[in-house]
């Protein structure tokens, strides 16, 4: 086992779909991360109280509803805000292409459709937690392209 | 570290957060930092266990909801299992928890899952320091949820001042009730989903098979999820007193918690686990090589983070 990671994946907003989410928690367990899983429907500020309670490095926000252009942006500022601009957050679902840019303008590192093998969140998170600066809140503007 | 430390204490949460995982990796070790307790005769750490699937996490949230609303601080240590095969683990006792989403409530209630990683047993004994820091940070009460448990799974023994049982309805026949373990060591047993059939069955049989020994606990009815009895049960709870009959079996668990803890604890554990399965050496030797020079460590050497 490389690094032992603490991860939330969190399903913000109202979204019912937790199949993505389960599989992406049940890979990170698998590669021996521990994964606190929120169960549906919290708000931003739900989720940010548990990324800081719970001492997560890395957040992982599903959302297949359609809001994630605001959701995700609006986790990210409220992380930054309580002072965890070093989590590195990650985003999975339905996300067209024309809306993942402004995605990244806010913070969120990756972003991961469907069909996305699980290999590769996990070369993703090697590649992310190697980096001292792809906080949520940090200055680089690296982010990950994803094949899928 | 010192500066965490600080904060820490002076109720930041994200501080309180980072110390407790330097804590859990064993990078800090808890003792130097605690203040010494104000003498008291209320319960400082509370176990509540049982096996999975009774309904402890809900039961926990309803209970301490009702804490909070009296005024009470709670800090619940939720425990979920690692995998043995690859050290990850799925923490997902939050999914029950309602207390710590209510804005009303939220800053007295404070949430933490922790994996059981290399320990045996249903808590690891690291809790006992992550209990004890919350504590010296100003937090009324530690409530410890453990891995669903099974019979004769006492090691929660070891890190609680009071061990509460949750049982389920239709759980077995009377001789169930009447085998040796877990139940020897409650200070109170709480019957949960009392309004399934057979939950009022099992706590008769319960209640008279406790009746049979001394200093029998209360056995009680309830529904955390129908909140049926959850006022009365969080009352008891707060003030419950100890059971002097589970004394020696808590001193039992603490001792083999500690042996545990010097073994895993120990800088070779890893290799010699290697040398073990590689037949290099034989198990006695292993345990005389792990338990032979005195070796204290704070906690395991994972390293989250």
């Amino acid at each position: 086992m490389d690094q032992l990671l603490r991860i939330v994946v969190a399903k913000p907003g109202l979204d019912g779909h937790d199949r993505g989410a389960k599989v992406v928690a049940r890979a990170l367990r698998d590669a021996g991360h521990e994964v606190i899983y929120t169960g549906l429907r919290r708000t931003s500020q739900q989720i940010v109280d548990t990324v800081r309670d719970e001492d997560a490095r890395f957040l992982g926000l599903s959302s297949l509803s359609g809001a994630h252009a605001h959701l995700f942006p609006q986790v990210c500022q409220k992380l930054i805000e309580a002072g965890l601009e070093d989590v590195v957050v990650f985003g999975g679902g339905i996300i067209p292409e024309d809306d993942r840019p402004a995605l990244h303008e806010a913070g969120v590192r990756a972003i991961f459709g469907p069909g996305t093998p699980t290999a590769e969140i996990l070369e993703f998170m090697a590649t992310a937690s190697s980096m001292n600066d792809v906080g949520v809140g940090q200055p680089s503007d690296w982010y990950w392209t994803s094949n899928a | 570290m010192d500066d965490l430390h600080r904060l820490a204490q002076g109720g930041d949460r994200r501080a309180l957060a980072r110390m407790l995982s330097a804590i859990e990796s064993g990078d800090v070790d808890v003792h130097p930092l605690l203040s010494t307790p104000a003498a008291s005769n209320a319960w400082k750490v509370m176990a509540i266990t049982g096996a999975p699937g009774v309904g402890k996490s809900v039961l926990v949230d309803a209970i301490v909801q009702r804490w909070a609303r009296a005024g009470h601080t709670t800090a619940l240590l939720a425990v979920d299992p690692s995998s043995p095969r690859t050290g990850g683990a799925l923490l997902g006792d939050r999914v029950r928890m309602t207390t710590v989403d209510d804005p009303e409530l939220s800053h007295r209630v404070y949430v933490r899952s922790v994996a059981t990683r290399k320990a045996m047993g249903s808590v690891p004994m690291v809790v006992e320091d992550m209990a004890a820091y919350l504590l010296s940070c100003g937090w009324d009460r530690v409530l410890i949820e453990t891995v669903g448990a099974g019979q004769s799974e006492l090691r929660c023994a070891a890190v609680a001042d009071r061990i509460v049982v949750v049982e389920g309805p239709a759980r077995g026949d009377g001789i169930q009730a009447e085998k040796a373990g877990l139940l020897e060591l409650a200070d109170l047993v709480l019957v949960n989903k009392c309004d399934i059939e057979g939950a009022e069955r099992h706590a008769a049989e319960l209640s008279e098979s406790f009746a049979l020994g001394d200093e029998a606990p209360d056995v009680m009815l309830v529904s955390g999820l129908k909140s049926i009895g959850v006022d009365e049960a969080a009352t008891t709870m707060l003030n419950l007193a100890p059971s002097n009959r589970s004394l020696k079996a808590k001193m039992r668990e603490r001792l083999h918690a500690l042996l545990e803890r010097r073994l895993t604890g120990h800088p070779d554990y890893n290799r010699t686990l290697d040398d073990l399965s590689g037949g290099t050496i034989d198990i006695h030797e292993a345990m005389v090589h792990l338990l032979s020079e005195r070796h204290e460590s704070p906690g395991r050497d994972d390293q989250p983070r």
